[in-house]
This record gives structure tokens, sequence and C-alpha cells, in this order.
């Protein structure tokens, strides 16, 4: 219970800054300041600001909107596509339609989203969209498998088979018993991907396979400061916890929901 | 002195009282059946002497063994007295065994604790062991793993696990619960055996008056961790001197009052269904096999009637439900309800299915717990053309819950609010809710504490009286089946082998299979005579 | 326990071909003209041209898988276009450091992990299980390449104890090239270590409810015998799975880790030819890291058997 507060706590912090980072950030981040470069945290420049003078605590506000927004789309693509396949891989398990599914799931694991980005990337070129697609498409095994495999152990429940005897089809179950009764699961693996997706995200623009300059991201802002690091320790530091400090938010907040939904836990509980 | 003596025993979990001063004694080449429902108790006791207890645990009192108080022992000592002087078997064969390790290791694994034998030794003692729980190493050797033998042959093993170092006192808790009704009567037999060859004390927990009754030297009668009642078997089931085992010996023997006449004339006719599966492939380019589950069966349930459909699990009972209520496909036959018909190969038509309605086993898996009751009630509706809407639903909801003997208020409420005996009674609602001619009731009481059984087998009396319903009535327990039902069909190994008058068919068994099982079930009245 | 083998094997086999079509799809049909791609907008058309027939892209598209992938069983991915070298020798030459790191990652993570978890697991509720928990949490949370960073700086450049970067290669012994690899596999395994350790604990834990652990307290095991002699296998099945699953994303992630450190290994290679458009070594080297996750999933099947006697007679 401590853990999901704590967790939701971080995670609203940086959702906050990246929402005001639309429309307000101390400093305009792709204003260069050369007189103003390397300055260490404190004064005008809370979190300091790096060689070209640009302001740390801007950055990381818009960085923030960037991770935030590249792993919520890739979570949306893993839901939106992987929830659906698995509710009707589930309805008709055994059958041709099922068997394609679940191979291509394990097809897409032998991908991992590294490779997919780096695939991209070859034939494309690097871009922010880039990122969202390959994580998003690791996204999509994720919640087909957990889908189809939380919906098949529903499909033998006597609820659903008293569904089925009052005439519903399997389309209409779908909706109406098992994902709601999912809904728990998706919430908690949702909050995982989440967290994973910042991660990636911040892994591929390190590498310079995500968001392309002047837009700052956590992975970039690495990147571009590793070297200056001995000089200058607070350009390492600040997005590095940035990153740390939202992903810790993320997977305490995805632990408490598990807590609190799990029926087993919650039934011991009671 | 006796061999295990309990005195005054309380124990709560989290300070909620679970055993209320429990006195209890065991002799040594004696069997104590503690009797109870669920919440008696009976299990925690038995977990009490083990001193495997749930952390959060208090006691006070004593529990004796051979004098030594094992209240007092250190967990090191305990450990050494497991095994050694106590055995234990339990409900659940099915997980209660190591999936990963052989059986010869499971049972020699108890020798080389105790015994300090070498492996070697071990295993072949653990052979000797496994011969006297009917388990010879010729058919069933050491090397195998428990997932390549049934229920009851795991059962065994587990019994060999408790009884390998000979203890002076053997625990069953429920130890054929899981079981059919014949392998009930096998592991019955052989713990009796066991008993008398070992001397050793045996305590047989059991929801089950009939199979504690049949076995027992003395019974003792748990209600809300309390026991209510003690003695020698005999006396107590002559005298019954508390309430409660009245009580429970009355529900046991419920004969619900269903005044239904039936008719002659078909409402549900079932012809040559046939149900196949497909087997898993013996290798990778061969033709999988087909499993027959259900063979050409064929009957005929008429309008008002009680039929009874009997079989252990594997019998095709199950299957040949859901080939009726079209929830799977059958390869051969048809299957019609008043006239109207499906032929395999076909789906089934609404207004087929709209003509029958099913209870089913489990009360806490049968409702979607994320809906209200008025939801889960009027799900059926969906199968009529001119259903209800808004104050008529709502009506007939109300109705529905009416003749089950709920409120009408309990609409509003979800079904976690609801005991196992009401739940069953909103799944009938759920059921008589669109006014089917037939209800499919499988396993409908089975999951049921005997005094809530009864209760429920009244309920379906009355409805059938007052709407002259016809019931198809699955059941494991013959005993049940005896109680409501008009005709009776025995299945077995996917046919049906056996089908006559209810009365006819237990006073008069032809088939073989009828009778090995009726000889099986444990019967009550025989011991109060 | 072989029929099973060989139906893994033969998924195996189909895994590859799948994978093998969807890599050389993705990369020689969707962006239409790959010698286009290779050479950029600018580039002249007989250069284009020239570029195409030593590419083999003037023959059919079925043609050119097949001889792609008949050419890689023999050994021969080709000509890396910058390079100007078999693609094969380039591979040889880097996956003598991306294949040490990663392993010594998993072993790393693995050694870590394994007796963290069970640790955990056996004391849950007390301080040594609190902290454990709350370092994983942190520990999954550290993106491996900021630890990368973050080990530099203090090791390398505060501590001198390591050199920064760079690989001196295997034929000055084995000392000097393990002790370079030794940051880079510590900061791939320690954020590793603490998602196994938690599986480890979980895995444990979910044991520790299981009948059979009843069964084995009732015959006189104390709850340490019976967690090693009965809980321990068992919890091992999900352990597995995920050790398995991390042979990949460390082979994977070696791609971030080896640019960190300047480490001339399959990650850095594809990388570079990722900007000099050099789609041949791309293809080659997804190829084969598709190729060992695959492998490894075929292993961890395999190590399934072994552990579960269940699945050695069914299939």
């Amino acid at each position: 219970m401590r853990g999901l507060l704590v967790g939701g706590a971080l995670a609203i912090v940086f959702l906050a800054a990246a929402l005001l980072s639309l429309i307000w950030t101390p400093y305009d981040v792709e204003a260069l300041d050369i007189a103003a470069k390397m300055q260490p945290p404190g004064g005008a420049h809370w979190f300091g600001t790096d060689h070209f003078g640009r302001d740390i605590l801007s950055m990381i506000m818009v960085g923030a909107r960037v991770s935030i927004a590249v792993a919520l789309v890739a979570v949306g693509i893993g839901i939106g596509l992987g929830v659906p396949l698995g509710l009707a891989a589930a309805t008709r398990k055994g059958s041709a339609f099922d068997e394609i599914i679940m191979r291509s799931n394990d097809l897409i694991f032998a991908f991992p989203s590294l490779l997919i980005a780096v695939m991209i990337t070859a034939v494309f070129g690097p871009s922010a969209l880039n990122a969202i697609i390959a994580i998003g498409i690791f996204n999509i095994p994720v919640f087909a498998r957990l889908t189809r495999g939380a919906a098949l152990s529903l499909w033998q429940r006597e609820f659903i088979l008293a569904a089925r005897v009052a005439g519903k089809g399997p389309a209409r179950i779908s909706v109406e018993h098992i994902l709601p009764n999912i809904a728990n699961l998706l919430i908690v693996q949702g909050t995982i991907q989440f967290s994973l997706g910042i991660l990636a995200e911040a892994g591929l623009s390190y590498i310079g396979l995500g968001v392309q300059p002047p837009t700052p991201s956590w992975g970039r802002m690495l990147a571009d400061s590793q070297t200056l690091a001995s000089l200058a320790p607070h350009l390492v530091l600040f997005p590095g916890f940035a990153i740390i400090l939202t992903v810790l938010g993320l997977n305490l907040m995805g632990d408490g929901l598990r807590d609190l939904l799990d029926p087993r836990i919650r039934r011991a509980r009671s | 002195m006796s061999l295990l003596q309990i005195d005054n025993l309380h124990l709560a979990i989290h300070d909620q009282p679970i055993l209320k001063g429990i006195t209890l004694g065991v002799e040594a080449g004696r069997v104590l059946g503690i009797i109870g429902e669920s919440g008696s108790g009976k299990s925690m006791t038995a977990s009490a002497i083990m001193q495997l207890l749930p952390n959060g645990t208090s006691m006070t009192g004593d529990i004796l063994l051979e004098g030594i108080a094992l209240t007092d022992m250190t967990e090191t000592a305990l450990n050494d007295v497991r095994g050694r002087l106590i055995g234990m078997v339990f409900q659940e064969p099915m997980t209660a065994l190591n999936p990963l390790l052989t059986i010869g290791d499971q049972v020699a694994e108890t020798l080389r604790l105790h015994q300090g034998m070498s492996r070697r030794e071990a295993l072949a003692r653990a052979a000797e062991v496994l011969a006297r729980v009917e388990l010879p190493p010729a058919r069933f050797p050491l090397n195998r793993y428990p997932h390549e033998l049934s229920g009851g042959q795991r059962q065994r093993v587990v019994i060999a696990i408790a009884i390998a170092c000979n203890p002076r006192l053997l625990i069953a808790d429920e130890p054929t619960t899981a079981l059919d009704v014949t392998t009930q009567a096998q592991i019955l037999l052989l713990l009796k055996r066991l008993v008398a060859e070992d001397g050793m004390g045996l305590i047989l927990i059991s929801h089950d008056l009939a199979v504690v009754a049949d076995i027992a030297d003395d019974l003792a009668i748990m209600r809300e961790g309390e026991v209510v009642e003690a003695g020698p078997t005999a006396r107590v089931l002559r005298e019954k001197s508390h309430p409660y085992t009245r009580a429970l010996f009355e529900a046991s023997s419920h004969q619900p009052d269903r005044r239904a006449i039936p008719t002659e004339a078909p409402l549900l006719e079932v012809r040559n269904l046939i149900r196949t599966y497909p087997l898993p492939r013996k290798s990778i380019f061969g033709k999988p096999g087909m499993f027959e589950a259900v063979r050409d069966v064929s009957f005929t349930l008429d309008h008002g009637e009680s039929l009874g459909l009997v079989g252990e699990s594997g019998c095709g009972k199950s299957t040949l439900t859901r080939a009726i209520l079209g929830l799977d496909a059958a390869q051969g036959g048809s299957i019609s309800v008043d006239g109207e018909t499906v032929v395999a190969g076909q789906r089934m038509p609404t207004g087929l299915r709209a003509k029958m309605q099913v209870v089913f086993q489990d009360p806490y898996g049968s409702f979607n717990p994320r809906h209200k009751v008025s939801r889960l009630v009027s799900e059926p509706l969906h199968l009529l053309e001119d259903a209800p809407v808004g104050p008529e639903r709502d009506a007939a909801i109300g109705q529905a819950l009416g003749e089950v003997g709920l409120d009408e208020t309990d609409a509003q409420k979800y079904i976690h609010e609801f005991s196992g005996g009401q739940r069953q009674r909103i799944a009938i609602a759920r059921a008589l809710i669109i006014r089917p001619r037939l209800i499919i009731l499988d396993e409908a009481v089975s999951a049921l504490d005997v005094s809530i059984r009864a209760q429920i087998l009244d309920l379906l009396a009355d409805l059938s009286t007052r709407h002259g319903l016809s019931y198809l009535f699955i059941s494991h327990d013959l005993h049940v089946v005896r109680a409501i039902t008009d005709r009776v069909m025995i299945m077995k190994s996917g046919q049906i082998v056996e089908e006559g008058a209810t009365e006819t068919v237990f006073a008069d068994p032809q088939h073989d299979y009828t009778r090995t099982l009726l000889a099986a079930a444990p019967v009550l009245e025989e011991h109060v005579s | 326990m072989l029929r099973y083998a060989l139906k893994r094997l033969i998924s195996l086999g189909l895994s590859l071909v799948a994978a093998s079509l969807v890599i050389f799809l993705s990369l020689e049909i969707v962006p239409g003209d790959p010698a286009a791609a290779m050479l950029g907008i600018n580039a002249e058309p007989e250069t284009l041209k020239a570029l195409r027939i030593e590419l083999g892209l003037d023959k059919p598209p079925l043609q050119r898988y097949l001889s792609w992938t008949s050419g890689m069983l023999t050994g021969d991915f080709g000509i890396s276009y910058t390079y100007r070298a078999p693609v094969s020798q380039i591979i040889l030459d880097r996956i003598w450091i991306s294949l040490p790191l990663a392993l010594l990652a998993l072993l790393l993570s693995t050694l870590i992990a394994v007796p963290a978890g069970i640790w955990a697991a056996t004391k849950r509720g007390s301080i040594a299980d609190i902290a454990i928990v709350g370092t994983t949490q942190l520990g999954v949370a550290i993106p491996n390449f900021w630890f990368a960073v973050i080990l530099v700086l203090i090791f390398a450049i505060n501590l001198g104890w390591f050199s920064a970067g760079g690989f001196p290669g295997w034929a000055g012994g084995p000392l000097p090239a393990l002790k370079a690899l030794t940051l880079p596999a510590i900061a791939l395994a320690l954020p590793q270590a603490a998602i196994l350790t938690r599986v480890m604990r979980s895995a444990l834990l979910d044991t520790l409810g299981e009948d059979f652990m009843r069964t084995a307290r009732a015959k006189g095991l104390s709850q340490r015998q019976a967690i090693w002699r009965h809980g321990f296998r068992n919890a091992l099945i999900p352990v597995l799975t995920i050790i398995g699953l991390q042979f990949s994303f460390l082979l994977a992630g070696a791609i971030i880790i080896e640019n960190v450190f300047f480490l001339p290994g399959l990650g850095r290679l594809i990388f570079q030819a990722i900007a000099q458009r050099d789609l041949i070594v791309v293809e080659s080297v997804i190829m084969l890291l598709v190729f060992a996750v695959i492998v490894i999933t075929f292993l961890v099947d395999l190590a399934y058997a072994w552990v579960d006697p269940r699945l050695r007679s069914r299939a």
C-alpha cells in the first residue's frame, strides 16, 4: 500500500513535469547560451547547464514528455493489438488462427525490441516514431500472450459456461465477461510495460536510434554528456535519476496495484 | 493412557477463535472419526496435532502423544516426531506429491530422514511399504513419477509416506473426498487394514458421516470449533443425544418431499449421441487417435420427470451434459427438446436453448464476480425474443429470487455477499427466470455441506412440484440421486450400462458395475439398526 | 524424452526459417531498392547499377532469399560493402568479444540472483528480505548504460582500476581481455540480476504454498530441508525461463554497452553498419543474434524437460 502511494507520487511528479513542459519550461531547451555553459546546479539553473548552456531542468522536463509519450503510445499499441488478438485466439483454442497468433508471438519474442529498432533504423533512418514502433511491436505479444492465457482459464469457468447456456456468442462473452475479469491483469502488466518502455526509449535514444536532436531526451542527454562526466557529474546524474525515479515509481505502482487488485490477496485480507 | 490426548485445546488465528476447548482421545489400534461441516475446525485440529500451524496462531491447552506434550516441544524435536511417530494423509492426492521426484524417492525420504538408512536401503524398504499399500513394485516401479499414477494410486503413495516409519498415530484429513466412490472404498479398507496390522491409532476426518461411520470405532462430532458429541460410534449413532448430531444425521439421509407426477410425454430425447475427442499424436507423423467419451447414448426424459445420471469421474457424464447443453458439438446423433430437434453438426438453435437451463457444481465459480445479482440472474433472458424490459424485467428478477427463497432486494447485491448455499439458490433463480421446461443439475449439490444440501434438495423438490419442472440430475453421489430422482441411468466408459426406476435399480441392480458402485457407497442406515 | 527433443528441434528449424523471412522481407523488400538505401540519394546511376549487380539485386527476390540462406548454411554471409571483406570473417573477429561478454554477464547475474533470491524467500519478512527486495526494485529501474557510465566514472576515471574502454584482444592472454570485459559485464549483469532475484524469490515463495510442501513437513523435514529438497527444483522452472530470456536481452543489450565501452563487438559492428548503411552486415548480424535467441529458447526447453518429468513423458 505504501509502495503504491510512493510509486504513484513519483509517477505523478514526472507526469506533471511532462505536461507542464507543454506550456512552460524555465528556459527554452533549444536556445544555446555558451556564456552559461557547464554551470553546476544551483542559482539560476537549479540542475545546472550543459556544454551548450542549455538548462538541464528544462531538458529533463521535455525529456519526461518524450519518454512518457513514447512509452505510453507503445503500451497503447501493445494493448490495442495484443488484447483483441489474445481474446480472439482464446475463443478458438487449438484452431489454425490460434496457432498462427501464438507462433507469430514466439517469432516476435525472438527479436528483442532493440533489434527491431535497429532493423527499422537501417531502412528508414532514426526517429522517435521508430522507437515507438519498435517498443510497440515488442509489446504486442506480451499482451496477446497474457490475455490469451488468462482468457483460456476463464473460458473453463462455470460462469462463462452459464453465459454460453444463456445463448451468448464468443465475441459478446469476451467483451462482457472476459475483459472485465482480466482488466486488473492488464492494468498491472500495462504499468510494467510502461516502465520497460521508458527504459527502452532511453536506451534507443542513447545510441541515437530514438528521438533526434534538437528535441532533448533523457537517453540523448546521457550520451551527449558521457565524455564530460568527470568534469561535470551533474550532466550524467540528473538524466539518470530522472529515468530511475520514473521507472521505480511505475514499478512500485505496478506492484502496489497487483496487491490491491489481486483477488487472491484481497480475499485473504477480508 | 491414551495414545493421543487433547485437553481443552483453544486455538486462534490472528485473534479469530478457531478451536474453543477441544478435548479428544485416541487409543492405539482404534479409529477415531471426526465429523464436521466446513468451518467446524476439524482440519485445524489435525494441523494442531502435527504442530504445523499458520503464522499468527495462538494456542492453549495440551496435546499429549503417549504422555509427552507436543505443545512444549522445540521445532527440532517436532521434526523428529513428524513422520516417525505421527503420519499424515491429506485430501488432495493430485497435489500432495512433489511432481518432480519419483514415488520411490518420496517414500524413501521419510526412511532416510528418521531411520538413517542409505538411499539403497531406503529404496528397498520403500518398495516393501508401497507393496503394503497395494502398489506392488512389479506393476508400480519405484521410478514412477506421480503424474503417471491415478488419484487413488497417488493417495496410496501418500499413505505409504505416512506409514513408512510405522508411526504410532496416523491422521487422515478427508483422505477420500477427492476420489471416486469405488476408489474411496478401497482406500478406507486399506486404512482399516493398516490400523489392524500395525496397531496404530487413526484419526479419520471427514464431512461425510457415512464414510466415517463405516470404519470408525469412536466418533467425535465437531461444530464451530467445539466437540458437541463424542463416544463409541454405535452409541453416538444410536443415541444422537446432541441436537446437532441429530440434525446432521437427518440431513445426511434427507428425503425431500417431491410430488411431481411424471407423465409419459417425452421432453428430452437423446438419440445415438456420439462425442469424440482427438488424442495427442503418438508419433509426429502418425494420425491422432480418437477418444470416444460418449458412445452411442440414447435416452428419454419425460415431462415432470427427474432423471438421474450416475457415474464415476471420466465416465463421460460431464461430456454428455455439455453436448446436451450445446456447449460442445456432438459428432453423431440428435437431441430433441419438446419436439424441436438438433442433429450432430448443427448449431443449437436459440429456441431450443431457451427450453433448458443448467445449475453447475461450484457455487463460487458460477458467477461473474463483477456483476450484480440482477444482471447475473437475468442473463438467460438473452434467449427470449420478447425479453421483458424495465420494470417488467425487475419484476421477473424479483420473482425468480422469490421462487428460491431470496429477497427482491438481493438483486442489488454482489455475489460475494452470499454464502455457498445462497449462491446455489441464485444459480437456480438464474435457471428459472426464462421458465425452462428442463433444468440440468450438474453436481449441483455436491459442493455443499449436508445441512445446506438438504435445504437445496427441498427447494428443488418444491419447484418441480409447483412448476412441473423436469430435472436431469447428474451426480457421483448415489445417495442424493436416490433421494431426488424417479429414474436413474448408470454410465460407464461413455455408455449407459443400466437404466430403470430409481428404487428398482437400487434394490435390484442388474449390471455388475451398478452392483460394484452400490456396494462401494457408504451407507449410514446399516449402522443404526 | 527423445520425441520431445525432436519436436523442439523441428520447431527450432521452423522458427529459423520464419525469422530469416522476416529479416529478408524487412531489409531487402520493404526499402524497395536496398542499393539506393545504401548509397543515399546522391548516388550516381552507374555506381548504383554496379552495386546492384554486386549485391545480386538484379535477380528475383526468391532466388536472392534462397542464395542468402543457403550461403549462411555454408558459412558464406556475403561481402561487406564498406569493409570490403567477407561478413563471416568480420563477424568471427567480433563474436569473441560479444559472446564472452554475454556469457560473463549471464554467469554473474545468475551467481548473484539465485542465492539472493533463495535467501530472501527463506527469510521472508526479515530485514534481509526487505533489503534485498528494495535493492532489486532499484536495480530493475537502473538503465544499464547509465550504470555503465557511473562505473567508468568511479572505477576507471577516479580510481583508475580499469581502463575506461577499448579491448586488448585475446592474443595477449585471457587476463587483460577479461579485465576489459569486467566493467561491461557488471553493467549488463546487475539490472538483470535484480530481475532474476525477484523471480527466484517469488517462484520459491509460490512453491512454499504448494500441497506437497505440507507433505514434506509432515514427513518431518524442517522448513529449510523442505525448501531445499522440494521447493528449489520446482521453483527452478520459472527461473530457467527468465535466464533464457535474459541471454537474448544480454546479447541485444550489448549493442548499447559495447558503445559505452568502445568494445569492437557485434553490437558496435551493427551500430557502425547502420551509420554506413551496410545492409549486408546489418542483415547478417541480426540473423546471427536471432539465431542465438532461438537456440537458447531450444536449450531452455530441453532444460525444462530435464527438470520436469511431466514434459519428458508427454509430447
